[in-house]
């Protein structure tokens, strides 16, 4: 439940004022105010491309506005650089991190601070070292970030700002990247350091979080204001309805299904990993069956980037008798070979992985889809055209036409047509990860249905997501990985988001661990 | 072979290694920054051209060093203008740089072809040049010979022990987290890439200054492009650098020395020997791969543009 604020009387820490910025072709913030108390946790809501992202840049100094105020303890101020931000006590918590892999958790945090902070700090490891025993953080200075956890990374972000003594944090999307238990952890987190009177502006799309922890909300639309309110006094249903102007489909719960015949099984799994940042592979075992739906939770890098590159043959590294789809050992054969079988997948990547960014609509068309298009190695365009042609008008598909080149593509829409494409193919198996990320509401459910619909169809799909929403909302069978491990799959009606959250964070490899050992 | 023959082949493989160590240093910056400058060899050889004629215009070798380092920062500056303001692709800028620089310094050249000048002196150092062996080998260098492993220790320290140096690799891993904390990622970059021209100007001068003393058309010989890969086998690490520099040096030096004692092999094979021998020590060093990756900066070559920041 939301707290309530203390000291509502004093004055503003932040006040936005008419803040404008304009991009070529598209107005990101128009006219938008927005206020913030000291010690208040403030969200900031709106679907994709609401603005809210330059908003919180204009207010780090990473983006000029073109017009508008900022008030920073009731003085006009410039924020022309992230370094003049920092100097002013503003902190930010980026959605893709901005860390350096390379160095360890102190060197990244020495590169934020000025010279004259660093001084005063004295023994920055000792520090970090307090700080994190203060709030609870765990984060070790002298590790190498690219060894670190996502949450840990998060956790070294936020210690980031907490070294500067920060005054107004901002949190872009954090919870998009943790474990349910993780999230409780950052809440704790938070409201500590609200209780000390740090503001905290706080991105978020998933609705039931904010109105756990915020006090106030802003809502944007298309770049506009289009209200605010209290989320204790509010539902997820009336802050979305407020977000995407009419009430959207919250969890309108679909039909689960079960197959009964093994179409894919992957067995006794296991691959070391190809390079420092990667994970390895251990004897995963899963079958999908035909008609349904398996998803896969789990915190990003914790195998499923391998795990899918593998049985996408994308990872051209063979195994024999590991990989079985429809009877036939697919593990050494090549991709194209595999798509041929029968097999279709939807990267997390849509750019450069899911689609090559310079070619047209059509041209992406063709790369998985050669067959039929292509008769005594000449292409035949005009089919190409013609199917993409449909494909876009199925799935309706923003985009100029066929011609479009993918890059011009919104995310959303470019996933819709990838799926359409991939879904084309009339696959036996289906792998698909992340099919709704940065995606706004309307595509979301677009993209469910024609899962729904393929499922229905009698073809598998394994489903991997770090929404973990979605995967109960989607998936009919239900498993989580860590580490490289997958745990045992369970019926998505049988568990629990708590019962997922703890398999995420790695409970079930101990208790593995220990029947092999009682066995 | 004896002693004395020993004792001259180590001396003259110092010698021989020294341009390579300059250019190689700058460019291992220039790449730890994330900036791929292919234009070694063009810079090297404008930096020997204008050191040489501005030595030869003054009779002063200190000139030549001060016009080499001028002309090689000019050269880098072209360079950098066009990749890191104008977004042009690395290889490509890098590659008509070193066909401009070599058809430049022919041209501006031809007019000293075959003079000569008085290059820098051997410097012995007291006492310690009096060693037996080591002596010869180590302390009884020209400056330039010195300034070199000077350099490479202030780079390695910078590199490794400093907040610039800190922010160097930052730039060169992830120049868009850089930017966020406040990193001013092109400016980072601009000085590093005109830091690379310097001394690729330096590694020319040492040529045409000290290590012939003279100007010919083309004389580095191919050693831009073998700093550029001593730089990679390196692992972008100063101490393999040094290393890889003096074992070509060394490499160089014993194809001439197995040559005289009537090795019954092509010649055309032994003086692959230097390319091969570096290659296959520095692949045998960085054999890790996993560590490897990790000293890569892993935005090398990939242009960064802060205006597209959104």
């Amino acid at each position: 439940m939301s707290e309530t604020l203390k000291n509502q009387s004093s004055s503003p820490r932040l006040e936005l004022l008419n803040i404008t910025k304009q991009y070529p072709g598209c107005l990101a913030n128009d006219q938008i105010c927005m206020r913030l108390m000291p010690g208040e946790i403030h969200a900031l809501l709106g679907e994709n491309g609401a603005g809210k992202s330059t908003l919180v840049k204009t207010i780090y100094g990473v983006v000029a506005p073109d017009s508008g105020q900022i008030l920073w303890d009731g003085h006009e101020v410039e924020i022309k650089s992230p370094s003049k931000a920092r100097d002013l006590g503003i902190g930010m918590v980026f959605q893709h991190f901005s860390l350096f892999e390379t160095l360890t958790v102190a060197q990244n945090i020495e590169l934020c601070l000025s010279r004259s902070q660093l001084h005063s700090i004295g023994d920055l490891a000792e520090r970090i070292r307090d700080l994190s025993a203060t709030y609870g953080l765990n984060v070790d200075p002298d590790r190498f970030v690219h060894s670190l956890s996502i949450g840990e990374r998060q956790r070294v972000e936020i210690m980031r700002c907490l070294v500067q003594s920060v005054k107004l944090l901002i949190l872009d999307e954090p919870t998009s990247v943790l474990t349910p238990q993780e999230v409780a952890g950052l809440f704790t987190v938070l409201r500590k350091l609200s209780s000390e009177g740090c503001s905290i502006l706080f991105i978020s799309h998933k609705l039931h979080e904010v109105t756990e922890i915020c006090h106030n909300a802003t809502i944007l639309r298309g770049g506009k204001f289009v209200g605010d309110c209290q989320p204790a006094n509010e539902t997820p249903a009336t802050i979305a309805k407020m977000m995407v102007g009419d009430l959207a489909e919250q969890d309108a719960g679909y039909e689960k299904a079960f197959g009964e015949n093994i179409v894919f099984t992957a067995k006794n799994l296991s691959l070391a990993a190809k390079h420092p940042f990667g994970t390895t592979l251990k004897q995963i075992n899963f079958e999908l069956y035909k008609g349904e739906i398996l998803g896969i939770a789990g915190v990003a890098g914790n195998g499923q980037e391998e795990l899918m590159s593998i049985i996408s043959g994308e990872d051209s590294r063979t195994l024999k008798n590991t990989l079985i789809l429809d009877g036939r050992d697919i593990g050494t054969q090549s991709a194209g070979l595999r798509r041929r079988n029968g097999l279709a997948y939807v990267p997390e990547e849509r750019l450069g992985r899911g689609a090559v960014p310079e070619m047209s609509l059509s041209e992406n068309t063709l790369l998985t889809h050669s067959r039929g298009f292509v008769q005594s190695g000449l292409v035949n365009w005009k089919a190409v055209k013609e199917y993409a042609k449909s494909l876009i008008s199925q799935y309706s598909v923003k985009c100029h036409g066929e011609f479009s080149e993918a890059k011009s593509l919104s995310g959303g829409n470019l996933q819709k047509f990838i799926m359409g494409r991939e879904i084309g193919q009339n696959p036996k198996v289906l792998i698909c990860a992340h099919p709704t990320w940065g995606v706004d509401v309307g595509a979301a459910l677009a993209i469910h249905q024609a899962l729904l619909q393929l499922r229905d169809q009698g073809a598998a799909i394994l489903l991997i997501s770090e929404d973990i929403d979605e995967l109960f909302l989607l998936a009919d069978r239900m498993a989580a990985v860590c580490d490289g491990h997958l745990s045992p799959v369970v019926r998505a009606e049988e568990t629990s988001i708590d019962q997922i959250g703890q398999w995420m964070a790695g409970t079930f490899i101990n208790e593995s661990e220990q029947q092999e050992a009682l066995a | 072979m004896d002693i004395d023959l020993i004792t001259q082949v180590l001396f003259a493989a110092i010698k021989t290694g020294t341009p390579l160590l300059f250019i190689a240093l700058g460019e291992a910056i220039c790449e730890k920054t994330g900036v791929l400058n292919l234009g070694q060899e063009g810079m090297m050889l404008m930096g020997a051209v204008v050191g040489f004629m501005a030595a030869y215009g003054t009779g002063n070798a200190g000139f030549g060093l001060l016009g080499a380092m001028i002309i090689g920062m000019v050269m880098s500056l072209i360079f950098g203008f066009l990749v890191l303001h104008l977004g042009a692709n690395q290889v490509a800028t890098g590659l008509a740089l070193t066909i401009f620089g070599t058809g430049l310094s022919a041209f501006i050249g031809s007019g000293v072809v075959g003079q000569t000048i008085t290059g820098f002196q051997p410097l012995s150092i007291p006492v310690l040049s009096d060693i037996p062996v080591l002596g010869k080998v180590l302390f009884s260098h020209d400056v330039m010979v010195y300034i070199a492993v000077f350099l490479a220790i202030i780079i390695a320290f910078v590199a490794n022990k400093t907040r610039l140096g800190l922010t160097i690799k930052a730039v060169g891993e992830n120049p868009n987290a850089a930017n966020a904390i406040g990193i001013k990622v092109l400016r980072v970059r601009y000085l590093a890439v005109m830091f690379g021209g310097a001394m690729a100007g330096l590694g020319g001068a040492y040529m045409s200054l000290v290590y012939t003393p003279m100007w010919v058309e083309n004389m580095t010989a191919g050693r831009g492009w073998i700093a550029l890969a001593l730089v990679v086998f390196a692992s972008w690490r100063i101490g393999n650098i040094v290393l890889g520099a003096y074992l070509f040096g060394l490499a160089s030096i014993m194809h001439l020395v197995l040559q005289g004692m009537g090795w019954s092999i092509s010649p055309n094979l032994l003086a692959m020997l230097p390319y091969v021998a570096t290659i296959i020590v520095m692949v045998i060093i960085s054999a890790d791969k996993y560590k490897e990756k990790l000293l890569a900066p892993r935005s090398l070559g990939k242009p960064f543009d802060p205006r597209q920041m959104a």
